[in-house]
Parts: structure tokens; sequence; C-alpha cells
């Protein structure tokens, strides 16, 4: 597999002429403000499945989005098409499109003085990524997945080891004169193993390591032996009947809490009263130990860039604080319709109004590890998995399937799986009495062990 | 549609000759199969919401896989630069999957019989802008009228016209022009402290002439604020195992879930489903047979070719209770020398295919829905639902009702919410005491999510009831 990259191979400095250019073009055509946003990354994935490649994929692309505004109404194209003939077309069909759209008397791209872009080296890009030659991409994935199938005989089959990278590039461009852009890379390894018990039942999990520079992955050996464990863990999983004890979410669990939290203070739901958090700016929201920032300042973090969809300079924001809801994450649109100032979430995808995004959103830690929260609860479940979407942001009303381990006295003892567990946000977020000491980045949104009390596990 | 009226040949300018060309790059280190699969996609998505036009975008994308087969291997590489260099380093790029002689595509391409499915004269992409926002202002307009606790109307539009043509090592030649269109509304109801939503939507392989005369924006409003304003009055579904009726049409998410995932011939090839060696065991009750049916008119999941340019087909999945088939697409059935079903599907060109659903629905029954009811002492009606998911290895699965009631001595009474059904799926079905006459398809606004790959699909049942399902509430 070829290591080059062609898809790069454009500088750095003609996309950020592309972008002003298509600006100028679109204020030329009678745009009274516009905005261009240019995308170009290139990926590679392999997958090895016991032990043989089975997946080898390589490819670049980029594409263009406008939006324009005529007065106070909006509209927006996008295209792959770069020639003079796609990219007339693209300015022509925005401003066409909105003359029909209607007036929007909160539209309009941010206030000027508060457009910008942090500087220094965010240590977001490293082109060792790309720097594995094939046979050690395959390597890279083969061993994660044989590392999981050694652990145990039990791991009978897999679903392989991955080894994956990607790097990508975007610009942002506005008629206030903003010119922006930023390169970020990303590579992982990943391995999900599937066990098997003695009746035949079959059971898998996953394990992977994430970072923007190859320095920083874990081995994959490393990250096969953890999906093994996993997997095996919940080998001979039961059924349990219906009842109402202690909950433990994992630190993976836990961080789709937060990523709910997160759906339930962003603007767009505020503003349309579509969130259970919706005017509950400065009151109690949370247990008094809970405190969630969104920080997308943090170099060389999964969600840091120099600046958001807008081209507002990035921020740490304090979301909430000792309990209480200190501020939503808005863009400059959700800001102006609930009167206050935006928080630099603007997320701007190809197509549409920018969007809300978070940068690094994480819950702060707290003193006592995993094991020590785990042993004092008498009778309890220990999360390890959610299944569905069965969480309602306008009740808070929260009910998901789960899969788990009980917890018998203070120790972990036998996995449980097909049941549910339930509550309504609004108390389960009352509801945190602990907080491990097991705050990790793997990702963008990151939470240490919670326990939560007062949730009703449906069983048998 | 022949090769001269598509328009990869007339607007980009490509020739047999050429992807003769390409094929033979893509084999030049061996493999087995290769092919091209080339796309044109126009979209326009437009939303009101607090009665103004609040979002309208339209755009294009084009470009082109490539993909090499050799044994169970597979390599893929794409571009959205249609010039000949781009489309030949890609193939290039597949092709190092492949160690060996080069390989020679068969010369002369065959274009099977298609089916017409999407019986429409224009497509809605090309219909006036002004038009489908006035579908949008009419919904918002009868959401706001239909009660005045509802506070929140949000209505949305998206079209698409997706053009495709994909060509194979082995001759396969095959084009199609996809149209696809959807409206949806969405409701907050507020009283007092509470707060409800309410979803409707629908749509299909159809012209925006459906949206004027068949399914209007005001049944969807209507039915949107209709559910916000029951979920008002909701209370906390109960937990634990209890009967449970699902009514027809959209619940038959629980088969694409319980089953329809586990049936894809990838899981079953490798060994990873709950499902693998099951063929010919008892899987549901005699009651249940349920069938995958891409060649519907007009629906939603339907196409005329999948995504390796083979035809749609209706492939019996479990008939009488007994488990007949796979889902399959060409690489699955080559392995495990079954028939390729026609489910070789794909997101874009930037995706390699894999066996998906289309339209998945189970068989009406003799049961009247009154019946069904009437015969249930307590349990849960659930007729409208959220999302699902399916671990496919384990077998479990979950579906959230949006719209559920409480069955009390054969009546239908309280309204629930927080309503999560969970179940193991290769024992689900067997729980299948009744089966309706009322067989009903969805609406037209499923959409399937595998391996980070998203496909329109349908799925449908008439009015069922399961003896015992694990209903997922608070309530004791």
């Amino acid at each position: 597999m070829s290591t080059n990259t062609e898809i790069l191979a454009v500088p750095e400095t003609d996309l950020r002429e592309i972008a002003s250019d298509v600006v100028s073009r679109a204020m030329k055509a009678g745009a009274t403000a516009a905005e261009v946003v240019v995308r170009e990354g290139s990926e590679f994935s392999t997958l090895v499945r016991l032990g043989q490649v089975e997946t080898l994929k390589e490819s670049g692309s980029r594409a263009l989005g406008l939006r324009v505004f005529i007065g106070q109404r909006a509209a927006s194209t996008y295209s792959s098409d770069f020639s003079q003939e796609g990219i007339e077309r693209l300015v022509k069909g925005a401003l066409e499109l909105a003359r029909v759209t209607s007036e929007d008397p909160f539209a309009g791209l941010p206030d000027p003085s508060q457009i910008g872009s942090l500087s220094g080296d965010l240590k977001l890009y490293y082109e060792d990524v790309y720097s594995l030659p094939p046979e050690e991409r395959i390597d890279y994935a083969r061993r994660a997945e044989t590392a999981a199938l050694g652990v145990d005989s039990r791991i009978k089959n897999s679903d392989g080891g991955a080894f994956d990278a990607s790097a990508g590039r975007r610009v942002l461009a506005n008629s206030l004169g903003f010119v922006g852009d930023y390169q970020r890379s990303y590579c992982s390894i990943a391995a999900v193993p599937i066990a098997q018990d003695a009746n035949g039942a079959m059971q898998r999990d996953y394990w992977y390591s994430s970072a923007r520079t190859l320095a920083r992955l874990d081995s994959p050996e490393a990250v096969g032996k953890k999906a093994a464990e996993r997997t095996l863990r919940r080998l001979g999983a039961r059924k349990i009947a219906s009842t109402r004890v202690p909950l433990v979410f994992d630190s993976e669990t836990a961080r789709s809490l937060l990523e709910s939290i997160f759906e339930a203070v962003n603007g767009d739901a505020i503003y349309r009263q579509s969130s259970f958090l919706a005017g509950k700016l400065g009151e109690k929201i949370a247990a008094e130990n809970i405190t969630v920032v969104d920080d997308s300042t943090i170099p060389g973090g999964f969600g840091t860039s120099p600046f958001d969809g807008e081209g507002i300079p990035s921020r740490r924001t304090v979301v909430i604080e000792k309990g209480v809801l200190k501020s939503y994450l808005l863009n400059t649109y959700t800001a102006k319709k609930l009167g206050l100032q935006t928080t630099g979430n603007a997320a701007r995808a190809l197509a549409g109004n920018p969007g809300i995004g978070y940068g690094n959103l994480f819950l702060e830690k707290g003193a006592r590890t995993a094991h020590q929260i785990i042993a004092d609860i008498k009778q309890g479940l220990y999360v390890v998995d959610l299944l569905g979407f069965g969480v309602n942001l306008v009740t808070g009303d929260y009910s998901r399937g789960a899969t788990g381990i009980w917890i018998e006295n203070g120790e972990l003892t036998y996995p449980v799986e097909e049941i549910t567990v339930a509550g309504n946000l609004k108390e389960m977020l009352n509801n945190i009495v602990e907080i491990g000491s097991d705050l990790e980045f793997r990702g963008a949104v990151a939470a240490p062990t919670l326990r939560i009390d007062g949730m009703t596990i449906a069983g048998a | 549609m022949t090769e001269h009226q598509s328009l990869f040949f007339h607007k980009f300018g490509i020739t047999s000759s050429d992807l003769q060309r390409y094929l033979g790059e893509a084999l030049s280190a061996g493999g087995d199969y290769a092919d091209l699969y080339f796309e044109y996609l126009t979209t326009t998505a437009i939303s009101v919401d607090e009665s103004i036009v609040k979002s309208a975008s339209q755009g294009i994308s084009a470009g082109c896989g490539v993909r090499v087969l050799a044994g169970d291997r597979t390599g893929y590489a794409y571009t959205d630069d249609l010039a000949p260099e781009k489309i030949l380093r890609a193939a290039r790029t597949a092709a190092l999957i492949a160690r060996g002689p080069a390989q020679q595509p068969v010369q002369g391409f065959k274009e099977n019989k298609a089916h017409q499915l999407y019986q429409i004269s224009s497509p809605s992409v090309d219909a006036d802008i002004a038009a489908k926002l006035q579908l949008l202002m009419r919904a918002d307009k009868a959401g706001r009228a239909y009660d005045p606790r509802i506070v929140q109307v949000r209505s949305s539009y998206a079209d698409e016209l997706r053009q495709i043509l994909v060509v194979g090592s082995d001759g396969t030649f095959a084009t199609d022009v996809q149209p696809l269109a959807r409206m949806s509304v969405f409701c907050i109801a507020k009283s007092g402290e509470n707060s409800a939503r309410g979803t409707s939507g629908g749509g299909g392989r159809l012209s925006i002439d459906y949206f004027l005369t068949e399914k209007t924006p005001e049944a969807f409003a209507n039915e949107a604020a209709r559910q916000a304003i029951i979920q008002l009055d909701a209370r906390e579904a109960p937990a634990g195992e209890m009967e449970v009726v699902l009514g027809p049409g959209w619940p038959g998410i629980l088969l694409h879930e319980a089953i329809g995932h586990g049936l894809e011939a990838d899981f079953n090839r490798k060994g990873t489903s709950a499902f693998a060696g099951l063929i010919g065991k008892r899987v549901a009750s005699e009651k249940c047979t349920v069938v995958d049916n891409g060649t519907l008119p007009s629906r939603r999941g339907s196409i005329n070719v999948d995504d390796e340019g083979s035809p749609t087909q209706e492939t019996v999945l479990i008939e009488k209770g007994i488990l007949k088939g796979y889902l399959s697409d060409k690489l699955s059935s080559k392995l495990m020398g079954m028939p390729d079903t026609g489910n070789g599907r794909r997101e874009s060109y930037e995706h390699i295919p894999m066996p998906r659903m289309t339209n998945t629905y189970m068989l009406a029954g003799q049961d009247s829905p009154e019946d069904i009811l009437r015969s249930v002492k307590r349990g849960v009606y659930a007729v409208n639902f959220g999302g699902g998911q399916v671990d496919i290895t384990n077998g479990k699965f979950v579906f959230s009702a949006s719209e559920a009631y409480l069955i009390e001595n054969g009546q239908v009474t309280a309204p629930l919410k927080n309503c999560t059904l969970i179940g193991n799926g290769p024992d689900a079905l067997t729980k299948v005491s009744m089966v309706g006459n009322d067989l009903q398809l969805d609406e037209g606004v499923g959409t399937c999510g595998k391996d980070g790959q998203s496909v329109p699909v349908g799925v449908g049942i008439p009015t069922l009831k399961l003896d015992t399902m694990t209903v997922g509430g608070t309530a004791r």
C-alpha cells in the first residue's frame, strides 16, 4: 500500500486562497455576508481478522461549503467540485436559495470584535501517523488481535484487530476578514475479540487506544489484552430480577451520561425549550460534587481547535460548577436568541447552519478509586455497557439496555445482561453520590467512574 | 437505462473502454473480482422552526469507489475526482490487497433487466424550492393550531437524487437513478411543569406530489402534535417481564433489531452472530413468517439494484418460525456458497458495501387487533418507537417506545413514558402468540446504521402479541 498522501499535496495557502476567493465571489454576486469552509482529509484503515488481512482502505477527499446572507436571509450550498464552473454554481445556488428563505432577525455572522484564533502550537498535527510502511500498519492490527486471542482459550473468534489513521485540514474564511486554518491528525488501534462459553453462548467487547501521534498510542498488546479481559468478564451473563440498587457506571458508560448532559445544555435545545435544563441557568441542577467543564484549548486534545466553526477563538467554559448550572454551550445564533454571548462552540458542517459541538468536555474527578467506590456497596450493579437510545431530553426520562457485573458485599461477582437501567436525568444528576479519581481523555469526552443511586433495574 | 442515458457517460465523458481499463488496473496484482461504483448525489435540506425558514441547503457530491476482492480480503480506495488518472490511482491502491499475476476483466458488459420501482415523472430535487418551503409552513401552522399546549413545532424536509453506475470485472453493468424524499415534524407540548415531545414523518422514493395529495403536511403535523399532547399525561412505565402488544407498522423495528441484523450474511460467515448455524432451526413461533423485500414500489428501503449492481429481490428469512436464509452480498454469497440476495449496500462511494436490510416485515396473520388487545390481562401496548440497537453476538436488543399504553384487563388505559423494551433475538419471536391481520409498513423515515454506514430502510409488522418481554420502566 502506498504511503504518500497526494490529497495533502495542495499547499495550505492555496486552500486559504480558494476559501477567500469564494467569499469575495459571493459578495460580488450580491451577498451581504458570506462564510466558506474547506475541508480536506485523507484516511487509511487496516483490519486484520484471525491473523489475515481482511480490509485495506486508503483514500482522500475534499469539499467546500458556502453560507451566504442577503440581509437577514441565509442559505448554504456545498460541493466537492473545485473547478471554476463548480464554484460558480455553488455561489449562484446559495444566493438563489437565500432569496426564497425567511428573514430571521437573529441570523448573521459573529460580531467582528469576537472573531479570532488561538496562537501557538496546539499540538494537533503529527506527520508520523502516516509514517508506518504498510506491513507495519498490518502488523499493528495483527498484534492487537493476536494479543486478544492469546489471553484465554475461551476467546475463540474475533471481529478483528484494526489500525486506522487520518489527517485533515480545515479552512474557514468569512466576509469579516477572518481566514484561519488548522491541521489535525489521528490514529488508533482497536481489538474486538469474541468469547464463547461451554454452552456456546457468545460475548463480544472491544478496547482501543487513540492519539494524535503514534508516539502516544498504547501498545497493540495492551489494547488486545484489555479487550479480551473486557470480553471474558461478560461470559455466563444472566438476567436478574427487577430491583432498585446503587449503580456504578464505569468511565466508558459515564462518558455517555456526560454526552446526554451536553445535549441538554446545547443552545439549540435550550432556545427551543426542548431540554429539561432550559431556563435553569444559575440554578442547582446536580449534586454539589459535580463540576463539568468544556475546554477546547487543551494542547493535543481530541476536542481542541484554535477557533470554532464561526471563527471565534477557542476557550474554556465551566458548564456546571459544584452542582450549579453556570453556562449553556452556545454559538452566535443561539447566544443572540438567548440574549447571551457565544461560548465558541459553533460546529460547522459543510451544509446548513452551524450547530453546537463540544471541545474537550469532562466531569472533574473525585478522590476515590473505582475499586474503593465499589467496595462500599453491599448490593449493586457495575454498569459496563449501554444499549439503545432511550434518553428523552425534553423530560429527562432515561431508560437504556445495560450489561453489568453484579456487586455483592463490595466485590464484583457475576455478569448481568438483558436488563434496563432507568430513571430521570434530573434526579440522576442529583443522585451522583460518588465520583472516581480515574479521569482519562480517551476521546473528546471524558468522565470518571460515577455511582448513582435511586435508579431502577428492570429484568425478569 | 442504457449507458448512453447515464450521466457518467454524457456528463463526465466516461466510456466503456475507460471502465475496462480501470478494472484491468484494479486486477493488475491479481484478485478474484473488482468493481467500480460511481455516484453523483444531489441533495436539498430545509427546516422551519419558530415559523421561519431557519436553514436551507443544497449540495452535490460525486466520486468513484474501487474495490478489489481476493479470497475473503477487500482492498478499497476512492476518489472524489472523476479524472482518469485519479480513478486509475484509486484502482492501483485497491489492488494492493492482492498478490499475484494480473487478471483480466471479462470483455464487454452485460446489463440485467432491472426493476422499475420509482414511479415518478420528475424527481423531487428538481421541484421548486418554494413548493418545498410551502409544505413546511403548512406543517408548522397545523401543528400550532392543533392545541394551545403545543409550544414548539419544527418541521424539516430533505430530498436527494442518487445516480449510480456499477461495473464489475465479471461483466456486471448496472445504472440506477434513485430518488428519495422525506418530511418530518417535531412538536413540543407544555402544560404547567410538564413537557412532552411528539414526532412524525414519512416519505419514500417519491415525488413531491406525494406530500400534496397522499400524505399531507397537516397529517404529519397532527400526528406529531397528538403524540406530544398524549405524552403530557404519561405515567412511569412498569419494570419487569410482562405481555407486550406491538401496534402495526413502525414497531416492526422489533424485526430489524431482533433478527434482521443477526441474519446479515457477513456476521454469519464469520460466526459472530447469535444466529450463526441456526438455518433450518426454529427461531420464532409458527405464526411468524418474515421477509426482506427490496422490490416494493416507491418504498424508502427499495432499490432497483443494490450497490453492487445486483437486482433486489424478496428473501424469506423466517418461514412459519423456521430460519430459512440470510441476507447476502457478493462476497458473502461467494464465500458461503449461497445465493446473492441483492442486499449489498453502502452509504456512498467512500464506503465498502456489505449485507444490509431493505424493507423487513412480517406477513399478516389471522387475529383481529381487537382480539389481541382483549386477550391481555396486564401488559404494555406500544405503538410508536424511537430508535433501537442490537448486540449481534449475544443477541440482546433494545428499542424504545415513544408512545405506549398500559393494558389492563383487555382495555388500553394510561399512556406510559420511559418505555424501553429489551429482549434476546434468537428467542424473542418464539414468544409471539398472536399475529394480527393488519400488516402495515412504516411511513418511510427509517435509517439503519452499521459499522458507521447509514442506509435508508423500511420495516413493518401486523399487530403482534409477545407473551413475555422485559419492559424497562421504573414503576413497580
